[in-house]
């Protein structure tokens, strides 16, 4: 296929892919890399399904391009837990029962991931803001709120 | 020995969820095929009238399109009508794509694109021009109403109004305290957070894998096969991990038509998703327009309740749903009169949301309630359990349980309601006007015929399978709970097989009824291991059980023992192997209680308590507290429980403040079909959720004493947030949602 060649760090790895220069970095990871975690909402920047990582940035990714992501790193849930171990934001996600459907989980964890690295120790309101982006249909969002509360306890500890 | 007690009940952490949390939970849209095409609809840009023409040239010539299917050159599927009728059809006509030129509603699919890649799909679908003769829409039920009409056919029985009892108005003529009001809600879309889609395995010998997002792999499953004339045995359709359904993905979508119908036309896999937008085209909660009154003594007792309900539904089905009947069932009164008419407006085929009739309905009689105690001047949970009723006088039946005291008494202390004072605008918090306000809510407790096969091997292992669904509600973890409690094993022992259609035979997941019905199955299927067992044992040389009945045996720590004496028993691991197996096996069918039902019915009850605090001069409500207290028998998980619960709430303060699918009546054309300008509540919308699941034991409602939880939760919370903005601010908003300029436009009472 003929296509951009573009070269990134995806969750810590070296990637090269091809891709159309209309293709959005959501349908890349999914369609194109297998990333089936990072989920798809909308495809218009509104639910934060598809987000993730870009740098040091949180991104929807179905607001990037493909060939945007030149050159960048990218981080997905499928980089979070280390082996069987998960990351301490799963962990609680799990304890609190802060998923149901799950289809928005991922790009909860994500965002909660980068509030956490600029934010270690954020208020309740900070994570409501912090999290406004992400839209949950199912869980009624108190036990996300929660499970970040806790996990960032816990990172904050480690 | 593990504690049977705590194994279900207990808050066992949902056991889907370390794939959801890893991102390794496949949903609909996330397999893969080899050689697969992708499909993509364009979609109708008018409400009504016929497509003169279709121009797909430029579609088909861009690179990778391979064909375009619109109503000209269709593939042909069944012809009658009962072949396109899933389990949940209604009466009329069943919606089928691409069938011919007439255009009844906007975003109608009109083409079908398949390409070799997502995006040529989609770019193709937008290069496709119709031409319309469009005619002028009607999508305006208020202006619409006078040309409503009684369903001919009803789609269940107990959606039709009950027969008037007493003489509901000339008791309200003749009450000292009344109220009478119109109740006008929107539309409403379920928006799943999940796209629907379904991708199909074309397999040799014309045999399909089809992944889709479904409330119901079976219903899918004979879907497709009625419609294509398939064999069933050749058609297996799966829904593993299912992103929120909330009754939208009852019925059968397009997208499953049109996957199905090239993947058999053109023999390759397909897949299908359809975009936000689309999802805005389907089954949706029915705009609806109410009148309720209610008439009361000096005391607070209620002389007469009159509701009529009319609501929304399309020109070639009669959607029907029970708004009304629960105004003749919650309270205690003689003189009741409901009324129930459906008015077709040229808009797609309303569907079950969440609590479908009830949300609506008892918003308004909730609302009325409030406008009654007012005018009373009583407070308005002390109305309620005035005229508190252990009856469906409905039906006249007797009720399974009602634990609503309960619920008023525990739901109110925990918010401290004691405290309120009964004047509008008589509570402040700074800038801010406090209101409290509550409702009661109620639901059907159903169970459905179902069915569940249990296994059980000689080394401990437990395999639950049916061909249930878990849209996110914890049915994974509940029939993994029951297994283990029959098998006093811990529930990693215990691998549950559901989401595919080739199980033990299983309804739509619907109406709150998965956990009463599989829940039930499950265990009857675990107690026929048991006996099955017991039979074994009983063959051995010198059998400890010999004289056992199955009532007296049960099995602990790995044997089958004596419940009165766990020293007398033997290992299953030794019985099997005297029978010569390695497992057993039982599958076992539920249903409900034919007789029972004769004489009963059976409801969950709650009672919502809420908290907004209103910016005076801005208008902006903030929901800052909400105690839900339910009744609703016997709570097998209490993490999913409250799960359940908290996001019915939250809906709830959607219906009440956000959502509203908004109509260009000139065009007929839903505006706002995107989550950006369609407001469903975020983060920060959310503050104080407190569930209390209050004591109820029912062992009539299902075996297992569930009454199901799905659906309770939304059941009058948007009237306990309509009342709480009338106590902050003294004005009363009778149309939904109520934002910020219906509290700044609108007129104080007092
Ligand atoms: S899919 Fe990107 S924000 Fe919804
Ligand atoms: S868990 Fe279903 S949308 Fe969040």
């Amino acid at each position: 296929m003929a296509g951009i060649a573009v070269s990134t760090t995806i969750n810590g790895d070296q990637a090269e892919f091809l891709c159309h220069p209309d293709e959005t970095l959501l349908e890349v990871l999914r369609e194109r890399l297998g990333l089936m975690g990072v989920k798809e909402g909308c495809g218009t920047g509104d639910c934060g399904a598809c987000s993730i990582i870009l740098d040091d940035r949180l991104v929807c990714s179905c607001l990037v391009l493909g060939a945007e992501a030149e050159g960048r790193r990218i981080a997905t849930v499928e980089g979070m837990a280390q082996g069987d171990k998960l990351h301490p934001l799963q962990q609680k996600f799990l304890e609190h029962a802060a998923l149901q459907c799950g289809i928005c989980t991922p790009g909860f964890l994500i965002a909660a991931k980068d509030l956490l690295a600029k934010n270690p120790d954020p208020t309740e309101e900070e994570i409501r803001f912090g999290l406004a982006g992400n839209l949950c249909r199912c869980t009624g969002y108190d036990k996300i709120v929660r499970a970040v509360q806790d996990a960032a306890s816990v990172m904050r500890g480690a | 020995m593990l504690d049977r007690s705590k194994i279900v009940g207990s808050p066992v952490s949902r056991i889907d969820g370390p794939l959801k949390v890893t991102g390794a939970a496949k949903y609909a849209a996330e397999h893969f095929e080899p050689g697969m095409l992708f499909g993509h609809v364009a979609l109708a840009t008018i409400a009504a009238g016929r497509i003169l023409a279709i121009d797909t040239r430029a579609a088909e010539r861009l690179q990778g399109v391979v064909k375009i299917y619109t109503h000209e050159n269709r593939p042909k599927a069944a012809y009658r009508d009962s072949k396109w009728k899933d389990a949940v059809a209604l009466p009329g006509h069943p919606f089928r794509p691409l069938e011919n030129d007439r255009v009844l509603f906007d975003g109608q699919p009109v083409a079908f694109v398949v390409a070799e890649t997502p995006e040529a799909a989609r770019d193709a679908a937008g290069l496709i021009h119709v031409h319309y003769a469009a005619e002028t829409p009607n999508t305006h039920i208020v202006a619409e109403q006078h040309n409503s009409y009684e369903p001919p056919v009803a789609r269940m029985k107990q959606f039709l109004p009950p027969p008037p009892r007493g003489d509901a108005e000339a008791a309200f003529a003749a009450a000292p305290h009344k109220v009478s009001a119109d109740y006008v809600l929107p539309g409403e879309h379920h928006n799943p957070m999940e796209l629907f889609a379904a991708t199909v395995r074309f397999e040799d010998e014309g045999r399909l894998t089809i992944q889709d997002k479904t409330q119901g792999s079976q219903n899918s499953r004979d879907y497709v096969c009625g419609v294509f004339g398939l064999d069933p045995d050749k058609v297996i359709v799966k829904n593993d991990f299912v992103g929120g359904a909330f009754g939208q993905a009852l019925r059968p979508k397009h997208h499953l038509f049109l996957a199905v119908m090239a993947s058999l036309d053109l023999s390759r896999s397909m897949k299908v998703e359809m975009t936000r937008r689309e999802m805005f085209y389907l089954s949706w909660r029915p705009s609806c327009v109410q009148t309720v009154s209610l008439a009361a003594d000096d005391e607070g007792y209620l002389q007469a309740v009159l509701h009529h309900a009319v609501h929304t539904t399309s020109r070639h089905e009669d959607y029907q749903e029970n708004v009304a009947n629960w105004s003749g069932l919650a309270y205690k009164c003689d003189n009741v009169k409901i009324s129930y008419e459906l008015v077709k407006l040229d808009l797609a085929t309303p569907g079950d949301m969440r609590a479908p009739g009830a949300a609506s309905g008892v918003a308004a009689l909730e609302t009325a309630m409030d406008e009654l105690a007012c005018e009373v001047g009583i407070d308005p949970l002390e109305l309620r359990v005035r005229n508190f009723v252990h009856r469906d006088q409905n039906q006249d039946k007797a009720i399974t349980s009602k634990a609503l005291h309960a619920c008023y008494r525990e739901g109110a202390e925990r918010f401290g309601w004691v405290a309120r004072s009964p004047t509008p605008r008589s509570m402040r918090d700074g800038n801010d006007l406090v209101g409290w306000g509550m409702a009661g809510g109620i639901w059907e407790a159903m169970m459905s015929k179902g069915e569940a096969k249990v296994r059980l091997s000689a080394d401990g292992h437990v395999t639950v399978s049916a061909a249930a669904s878990d849209i996110g509600t914890g049915t994974y973890t509940i029939l993994g709970q029951l297994a283990a409690e029959v098998f006093d094993c811990p529930i990693d022992a215990v691998t549950v097989d559901i989401g595919r259609s080739n199980l033990p035979k299983t309804g739509v997941e619907g109406g709150s009824w998965t956990a009463a019905t599989t829940g039930s199955a499950v265990q009857a299927a675990a107690k026929a291991v048991v006996k099955t067992l017991l039979g074994h044992a009983q063959s051995m040389e010198n059998s400890p059980l010999a004289e056992a009945s199955e009532e007296q045996v049960e099995i602990s720590e790995g044997r089958l023992v004596l419940e009165a004496n766990h020293q007398v028993g033997t290992a299953i691991a030794d019985i099997m192997a005297a029978a010569g197996l390695d497992a057993v096996e039982e599958q076992a069918k539920v249903g409900p209680d034919i007789l029972s039902m004769r004489r009963y019915a059976a409801y969950s009850h709650s009672a919502v308590f809420v908290e907004v605090k209103i910016d005076e001069e801005l208008g902006v409500v903030r929901v800052t507290r909400v105690v839900s207290a339910v009744a609703a028998g016997r709570i097998l998980n209490a993490k999913t429980a409250r799960s359940q619960i908290l996001g019915g709430v939250v809906m709830g303060i959607g219906m009440a403040l956000h959502e509203e699918g908004l109509i260009d009546h000139r065009t007929g054309r839903i505006m706002n079909h995107n989550l950006a300008e369609y407001h469903v509540p975020a983060h920060a919308d959310i503050h104080d959720i407190d569930v209390i699941f209050v004591e109820e034991q029912d062992q009539r409602a299902s075996p297992i004493g569930v009454k199901g939880l799905g659906e309770i939760g939304i059941v009058g919370v948007a009237a306990a947030v309509s009342n709480a903005i009338f106590h902050a601010t003294g004005k009363r908003i009778r149309n939904l949602p109520i934002t910020i300029d219906k509290i700044l436009e609108s007129e104080a009472v007092q």
